[in-house]
């Protein structure tokens, strides 16, 4: 399926990656709403990750990965460091991912364990206990993603809107095969490809 | 960038020469670089600044270059002098101005997608126009009680930029004197009355003008949902002109030419 | 109000009581010896003076502060016709000893430690503010008149006119002992020459840099200087009314200017009708609620107002539209306690005192890491190393110097190879720090920079006032940036942010508070950045820039 001539690097197809952090998947939603666009993408790179991808263990050399969701867990944590070992370009993509957004509403509250007791004990469901080895251990806080890892681009919304994503999707994938500065490129982005909320 | 001369009421004509971005432009006497720029059509970024309240000078946003000038101007406060040199943008103004406002989001609980005011928010805007795409400090993440006891308007501290408009329009337009700012630095915030809950404070009118001219989500009418909430910020300089009788060119609506007889 | 009195007829009679006794001992009361124990000291002494039926012939004068704070409780014996002594770290039993021995005795007791006269914290002095701190009862209108007070007052009202009295300070070529160094007759022209008929002229006695006990010394050593001072501005610039403004945690402070006022007032010093003319100036002291904001004079004078303390744009100037929208003009404590030496003895002896460009003295608080600490008053231009070396005595301990700060807060740190340099408003603003108002703390080689920078750093985050945006939120936001350096997890990213946002909040905020506030830290960067470098966990292997 892969076509040598079309344009890439090292020559290969574009190999781009998703991925769900603590986010409610309306960024992927978003993305989903890039329609027909989908097939210039397909034209272009391979979807190599993510929940639209059924793939297990982040694959290496990766292009480019839009990363919903806040870090607010241990899984989170782990895919996070995952994907920016595996990733040349790490993209920030909507609001849970750029400020923590909804997801870090509960920081002000401080510390979650008075919080999971509140929805697991106090209010149980027909176990009435805290999980334990199933569900990925709470972090403090929900962090934003440059506080955790580093990060290329930021690309705000809530969600972000599908022509926003395609704005930046496409002119990232030409910068990455043409060898140019993604930052210097989103750099002169229009103050309406830079939104946060919706 | 045009830069005709308009009258204004009362049929003076621009006439101190000032050079604005490059450009020569002709401005009022006694007029401010920020209302010579937007009589012109030139942008500056402004927060706390609101058409017919006094002068605040808080969110230092609307900082220009001046020639000549060491430190940094504001745009709202600094009136025009014949042949004055200023530069409305610059590389390092940009950088001064995007950090202000990644400040501001910082220090406070901006969820856009969870507020009121999303759509119709002057920080919103000011991050698009500034181009803030995320914020490199470390966000305070505060939790302050919203004062919801109002029967009509609610209050959410945490959106709160302190720009003292609400307090300025209560003192100086309503004259209830409602709000103050209480503690100072990052402790520093809005307070309703002697501290007491916004409902029981019997000085309150209910004439929402605060509300109004809130350029976040931190003052809305209750049952507001999110994106709900439009503010009117422009009715103050509406109620201050025809308290002066100077009827304003209100945009969206209200508009009224100067020859129009103004009824009583 | 009592009667107009008479300055020569009560320094006579001051002084010729004071011929009558056999011995005085001046016990140090100010807040810093008190704190140590004077009180206690000096109602020890006068129990074995009254005990021996002594009073009349030995007098137990409670004096202002004589520097050397570090040696407090200390206690001054003149025997008359003799050599003072003055002893330190008296307590109680010391007290006895002195009482016993010294003023009752033969003469210097051996139980009591003594301040060799020689020492070179003393030595190196000159005293022009501090002239009376220490020598006279700053209780009493009277020792302040045998010492010459209010003398200058007299002079300026009776024999000078208000144009005189402006050229005299004016060719002086004093400046604002505040910090900024701005000249202060052309800022008291700047109020003559406003319009309006009820100028109004402020002390700022709000000092609040850490560690810094100038004004408060001044204040409570000698009163009556300040009033004068205050006056004589006041008649120079057409002004009836003057305020006195100073924080509440000077308590002590307070009491010794209102007392001082009121008996001014009495004797017709101040008020209506001042020595027989139509000059008058009422005076008050107002008192803030410690912010230290409250420094910054628009702040100031929002305070007195009754307002809120936070700092209004600039134009106006207060000597535009200032207390109630009247001119107002505002001097600095030390500044005005230089007027009435220069009024008495000329400004060309004033210029002989200091450098061309910054005449006269400095009075500077020396803290932290030095043999001996307290306040000393020295000529201006003398060098940083005379200051730590000579009259500091050096770094104790077998520790080693590693930087001066001065300007408080809102200074910089200036390292070993810049020690040379003259003290004085452009050279200390030259190495990125800046005179400020006279604190100077000398940190030794145990001490990390960043953490010192993170320490003013949240000084200042503590004391924004909150108005504006960049100084509210940014000293927040550098706190934090300092604190991730600090302990280990910071990042060269982080370090980026500091710079840039240092820059962002010194060139917009609103008042001097936020503009300088980021000082410390670009000080400590310039000059011991491999401090910061090191702490970072992502630093490069060969680091070369900066270093100390």
């Amino acid at each position: 399926m892969t076509d040598t001539t079309e344009p890439g690097v090292h020559g290969r197809r574009l190999r781009v990656a998703t991925a769900w952090l603590g986010g409610c998947s309306g960024c992927h939603m978003s993305f989903l709403d890039l329609d027909e666009s989908l097939f210039d993408l397909a034209d272009r790179a391979d979807i190599v990750f993510g929940p639209l991808a059924d793939i297990k263990v982040f694959p290496a050399d990766v292009d480019l990965t839009l990363v919903e969701g806040s870090v607010t867990n241990s899984d989170n944590q782990e895919l996070a460091a995952a994907i920016r070992a595996n990733t040349t370009v790490v993209v920030s993509f909507g609001d849970c991912a750029v400020t923590g957004n909804i997801t870090s509403l509960r920081n002000g509250l401080g510390d979650p364990s008075g919080m999971l007791e509140r929805v697991y004990v106090e209010h149980p469901d027909l176990t009435g206990q805290l999980p334990t080895d199933v569900v990925p251990t709470l972090l403090p806080q929900a962090l934003p993603l440059h506080d955790v890892i580093d990060v290329d681009v930021y690309l705000p919304g809530c969600p972000p809107s599908a022509a926003r994503i395609k704005a930046a999707l496409f002119a990232l994938l030409d910068a990455i095969e043409s060898g140019q500065d993604v930052q210097s490129v989103m750099a002169t982005r229009a103050p309406d490809d830079i939104r946060f909320g919706n | 960038m045009t830069a005709a001369p308009t009258p204004r009421p009362g049929g003076a004509r621009p006439s101190v020469p000032v050079t604005l971005d490059g450009t020569d432009v002709l401005a009022h006497e006694g007029e401010t670089i920020l209302a010579l720029a937007r009589r012109v059509g030139v942008p500056i970024p402004t927060l706390c600044q609101l058409d017919g309240l006094s002068v605040y000078g808080g969110c230092r946003l609307c900082s220009v270059e001046v020639a000549g000038e060491h430190r940094l101007p504001l745009a709202c406060a600094t009136e025009v002098v014949p042949e004055m040199e200023v530069r409305t943008t610059s590389p390092t103004l940009a950088n001064h101005r995007r950090r202000i406002v990644a400040l501001l989001f910082a220090e406070g609980s901006h969820v856009c997608a969870a507020c009121v005011a999303s759509g119709a928010c002057e920080l919103q805007d000011l991050a698009s126009e500034n181009g803030v795409d995320h914020i490199s400090y470390e966000m305070t993440f505060p939790r302050t009680p919203v004062d919801a006891s109002h029967p009509k308007f609610i209050l959410d501290r945490d959106r709160c930029v302190l720009c003292t408009r609400c307090v300025r329009v209560c003192d100086e337009i309503e004259g209830a004197h409602v709000w103050d700012i209480a503690q100072r630095g990052n402790q520093a915030h809005l307070i309703a009355g002697m501290d007491q809950p916004w409902g029981e404070v019997s000085s309150c009118t209910w004439c929402g003008k605060c509300v109004a001219v809130c350029p976040t989500g931190a003052l809305a009418w209750q049952g507001t949902a999110p994106g709900e909430l439009h503010a009117d910020p422009g009715l103050i300089a509406f109620l201050t002109d025809a308290r002066d009788g100077t009827w304003d060119d209100r945009a969206g609506g209200n508009e009224r030419r100067d020859d129009e007889e103004v009824a009583p | 109000m009592g009667a107009q009195i008479d300055l020569d007829a009560v320094r006579d009679g001051e002084l010729g009581a004071r011929s009558r006794r056999t011995h005085r001992a001046l016990v140090c009361s100010s807040t810093g010896c008190l704190s140590a124990g004077a009180a206690g000291v000096r109602a020890a002494l006068k129990a074995d003076v009254e005990a021996a039926e002594q009073s009349e012939t030995i007098q137990i004068v409670p004096t202002g502060c004589r520097g050397i704070c570090s040696r407090g409780p200390l206690v001054q014996v003149e025997p008359r016709g003799e050599d003072p002594t003055l002893y330190q770290h008296v307590d109680t039993d010391g007290a006895h000893a002195i009482a016993r021995d010294h003023l009752l005795g033969e003469g210097v007791t051996a139980d009591v430690e003594v301040v060799a006269p020689n020492l070179p914290f003393l030595e190196g002095q000159v005293k022009v503010v501090l002239a009376n701190a220490g020598r006279i009862d700053p209780e009493r209108l009277e020792d302040s008149v045998a010492a010459g007070g209010y003398r200058a007052l007299h002079t300026a009202i009776t024999s000078m006119t208000p144009e005189q009295v402006l050229d005299q300070i004016d060719r002086s070529g004093l400046r604002g002992r505040g910090g900024a160094g701005y000249p202060t007759g052309r800022k008291w022209k700047l109020l003559a020459e406003a319009p309006g008929t009820d100028k109004v002229v402020v002390a700022n006695g709000d000092e609040g840099d850490p560690g810094a006990f100038m004004d408060r010394t001044i204040m409570e050593s000698d009163p009556h200087r300040v009033l004068e001072g205050l006056a004589i501005a006041g008649y120079a610039t057409g002004a009836e009314r003057g305020f006195l403004f100073l924080r509440a945690e000077y308590p002590l402070a307070i009491e010794r200017l209102e007392r001082a006022i009121r008996a001014a007032k009495r004797g017709r010093l101040l008020g209506k009708g001042i020595f027989g003319t139509d000059v008058t100036f009422n005076l008050e002291v107002r008192v803030g609620a410690g912010a230290f904001v409250c420094g910054e004079e628009t702040a100031l004078l929002a305070s007195i107002e009754g307002r809120r303390g936070t700092p209004t744009l600039r134009p106006p100037y207060p000597t535009e539209r200032g207390l109630w929208g009247q001119p107002t003009m505002i001097n600095n404590v030390e500044t005005l306690a230089n007027i009435p030496p220069i009024i008495n003895r000329g400004p060309e002896w004033f210029r002989s005192l200091g450098t061309e460009e910054s005449p006269g003295t400095k009075v500077f608080a020396l803290a932290g890491s030095l043999t001996t600490t307290g306040l000393i008053e020295v000529p201006m231009g003398i060098s940083l190393r005379t200051i730590v070396e000579d009259m500091g005595e050096g770094v104790p301990g077998g520790r080693s110097f590693k930087a001066a700060q001065t300007g408080g807060p809102s200074g910089g740190c200036i390292p070993e190879r810049f020690l040379d340099t003259p003290v004085d408003y452009e050279h200390l603003r030259a190495l990125g720090s800046m005179m400020g108002s006279g604190g100077l703390v000398v940190i030794d080689d145990s001490v990390s920079m960043p953490e010192f920078a993170r320490f003013y750093m949240e000084f200042c985050r503590d004391e924004s006032c909150g108005k504006c945006v960049p100084c509210r939120v940014g000293t927040v936001e550098l706190h934090a940036l300092l604190d991730r350096i600090c302990q280990g997890t910071g990042r060269q990213r982080d370090l980026r942010h500091l710079e840039s946002l240092c820059r962002t909040v010194q060139a917009t905020s609103l008042c001097g508070l936020g503009q300088s506030a980021p000082n410390p830290v670009v000080s400590t960067l310039e000059h011991f950045r491999s401090e910061y470098e090191a702490l970072l966990t992502d630093v490069p292997a060969a680091t070369t820039r900066g270093g100390s």
